[in-house]
């Protein structure tokens, strides 16, 4: 297992793990934009649609007496038939009212069902050479040759520079469609140059992760990612990042149970920076948020305690006595500590202080900041503040 | 006057910017599945004017917006900026599209949509410096949005988010600036600031077209206006186009519920 993980079981699994990395890292990267392009189901009929091709692709390579397993034919046949399922997603959502959801279905179960059925044909011929082809649904690295990887290798980094040669783009395509149209890009040949990208990445992927899972690889990572940043940089980098790990851990796994598809095992692997992200993510995730939530709820009660303290008014709510009375602010018997009459007194200040900035339009970016607990100081320089204090009119604190 | 009829307000305003309209647009039709959402209009922008462009619900306003842009593929007519064919000039015009077309919850911040401006001239590989984003920090201090440079664009009220957008228009440094709706649920502060930006715009020498929805201020703040059913119903300067039997042509019995303030309607 360690030695998996140190790239110690030999010449071909090293070559195939690290491929499996790179290959993770493009599928990371090109599936960042179609998440947020929102077109993230089209890369499940394109890697579907591929089946047929295999199949075809196998058939024309032996009955021409070649070698049915060259990898490198099979996906070119792959290639080609996924190329041909894209074409019909985009006549069905472009010349018929079917929605793009209804387009992705019928492609994608139409494609898969065919390519079944060739592939059974397949299974049902002479030759002797058809093990190994299930391979493509799930995705198997044992058979797997020097030349193989380095496909693997060299598309990877042909995608990696076409996205970056292809970002900016991209990313208007992905934000703000007509506006990446009205900046002199034709949006028809963004999206082709991005599914064209996620294309290659599906084809080459599917020795490794197989035809079913390829769009986990794609989609995983960047909606991991997007829990740990808020910029699209950000996002593209992360999933990059994750999508590598995943591709290494998980080949590298797969490379010491070869008996496991290697696919379910990098999607699996993927998964756990998921589930990870989800909830330890600060701001976004899960955890984040539940603690966030409460520590909020608590400030909102104490300063609504305050406030009520310092218009001697009684407090009702029995989670705000309690609150308070944790903080040492009151008594059992909810009478003000010296501290809480002092905290009281700043409180209604500086809610004093808050209505007057938010009345203001000059104060508009700071006015934003009112959510009846952010420090006002932080905000204004002294001089605003001594101008703030000058216009207090409303009733000072009882104490 | 009375109601123009659509031919003589095309003549005449064809007539008054013989030299180089910044925008014109002649026959122009776009349909979705076999229904015109315009057809056959006829618009000529004078250089240095705001126009606003009117019209209900329905009435193929953002897709003549659209259609001007070429986002959208007009099946007749041409459209032409500063006489020469749109796709030569799309450097000239400058976008700021509808605040709800966009996901707001998309990983970016303020400043980097405004610099998203400036991509076109970048091109694909073009370095971001320095200059480019005091160039950016401009244009939002141009719309008072400065000091949230570095905020997720998510965190915004709706009227900065509407400021952010004229800040990324204001990037494209543009001679024709086109704006669906820029004043569609904005807050009283940013409908001013808007309105300032933009006439500093038109006074600087550039052109301003914006779908426009509210009849009561479209005398306030535009020098012409489009009245847009489908077809053109009056086009030309706003004391001789906005009236009240142009109004009820283009709305005919929604007007009432277009609520029209009866002093901002010339007689």
């Amino acid at each position: 297992m360690i030695d998996a993980l140190l790239l110690q079981l030999g010449y071909n699994a090293t070559l195939v793990t690290l491929g499996a990395c790179l290959l993770g890292i493009a599928a990371g990267v090109a599936g960042t934009f179609l998440f947020l392009r929102k077109r993230a189901l089209v890369s499940d009929a394109i890697s579907h649609a591929t089946l047929p091709g295999i199949a075809l692709a196998f058939i024309v390579m032996v009955s021409f007496g070649g070698n049915g397993r060259s990898l490198f034919g099979l996906l070119f046949g792959a290639g080609v038939s996924a190329a041909l399922g894209l074409l019909c997603l985009h006549w069905l959502t472009t010349r018929t009212r079917l929605g793009e959801d209804a387009a992705i279905g019928a492609v994608l179960s139409v494609f898969f069902g065919l390519g079944i059925v060739m592939l059974t044909i397949v299974q049902t011929m002479s030759v002797g050479q058809q093990a190994g082809l299930e391979g493509f649904l799930l995705g198997s690295t044992a058979g797997m040759l020097r030349g193989d990887a380095l496909l693997l290798a060299v598309a990877a980094s042909v995608v990696l520079s076409l996205v970056l040669f292809l970002r900016r783009p991209f990313e208007l395509a992905a934000f703000d469609p007509a506006f990446a149209e009205t900046s002199g890009w034709s949006l028809a040949w963004i999206d082709f140059a991005m599914m064209g990208i996620v294309l290659v990445v599906t084809v080459v992927g599917l020795k490794v992760v197989g035809l079913i899972l390829i769009v986990a690889l794609l989609i995983v990572p960047a909606v991991s990612a997007r829990f740990w940043t808020d910029r699209s940089d950000g996002v593209i980098l992360i999933a990059a990042i994750l999508g590598g790990l995943s591709g290494y851990i998980g080949a590298a796994l797969s490379a010491v149970a070869p008996a496991l598809p290697t696919g379910p095992i990098i999607v699996l692997v993927g998964f756990a920076f998921f589930v990870m992200s989800l909830l330890f993510a600060p701001k976004r995730g899960v955890l984040a948020s539940v603690l966030t939530h409460y520590q909020y709820q608590r400030q909102i009660h104490l300063r609504q305690g305050l406030l009520a303290l310092a218009q001697g008014q009684p407090i009702y709510e029995a989670l705000t006595r309690r609150l308070m009375f944790r903080a040492g602010l009151i008594l059992p018997d909810g009478v003000a500590t010296a501290s809480g009459q002092a905290a009281a007194a700043k409180a209604l200040l500086d809610e004093n202080r808050w209505s007057i900035v938010r009345a203001d339009q000059s104060f508009a970016a700071a006015a934003t900041r009112y959510d009846g607990l952010t420090v006002i100081e932080e905000f204004l320089t002294p001089d605003q503040m001594n101008e703030v204090d000058g216009r207090i009119i409303a009733p000072r604190a009882l104490f | 006057m009375s109601i123009s009829l659509v031919n003589d307000a095309h003549n005449k305003n064809a007539n008054l910017a013989q030299s180089v309209s910044p925008l014109a647009v002649h026959g122009l039709t776009v349909s979705y599945n076999q229904t015109p959402a315009i057809f056959s209009v006829n618009m000529v922008v004078h250089p240095g004017t705001m126009t606003a462009i009117v019209g209900p619900n329905g009435a193929g306003k953002s897709t003549l917006l659209k259609a001007v842009l070429g986002v959208i593929k007009p099946l007749a007519g041409s459209v032409s900026i500063l006489g020469k064919p749109l796709v030569k000039m799309r450097d000239k015009i400058a976008y700021m599209p509808q605040r709800a077309s966009v996901d707001w919850d998309f990983p970016t911040r303020v400043i980097d949509v405004v610099m998203m401006g400036m991509y076109r001239n970048l091109g694909l590989l073009g370095r971001i410096r320095a200059s480019h984003r005091e160039q950016a920090i401009k244009c939002l201090n141009r719309v008072g949005m400065a000091d949230f440079a570095t905020r997720q664009i998510g965190q915004l009220s709706g009227g900065q988010q509407q400021r952010v957008f004229l800040a990324r228009a204001l990037a494209q440094d543009a001679e024709i600036y086109v704006l669906d709706e820029p004043l569609a649920g904005v807050d009283a502060a940013t409908e001013k600031t808007i309105i300032a930006v933009l006439q500093e715009l038109r006074d600087s020498g550039s052109t301003i077209v914006a779908v426009h929805h509210d009849l009561a201020t479209v005398s306030d703040y535009f020098d012409d206006v489009v009245l847009l059913n489908k077809q053109v119903v009056a086009a030309g300067p706003i004391d001789d186009i906005f009236t009240e039997a142009n109004l009820q042509a283009t709305y005919g019995g929604r007007l009432a519920t277009a609520r029209v303030d009866p002093e901002s309607v010339a007689i």
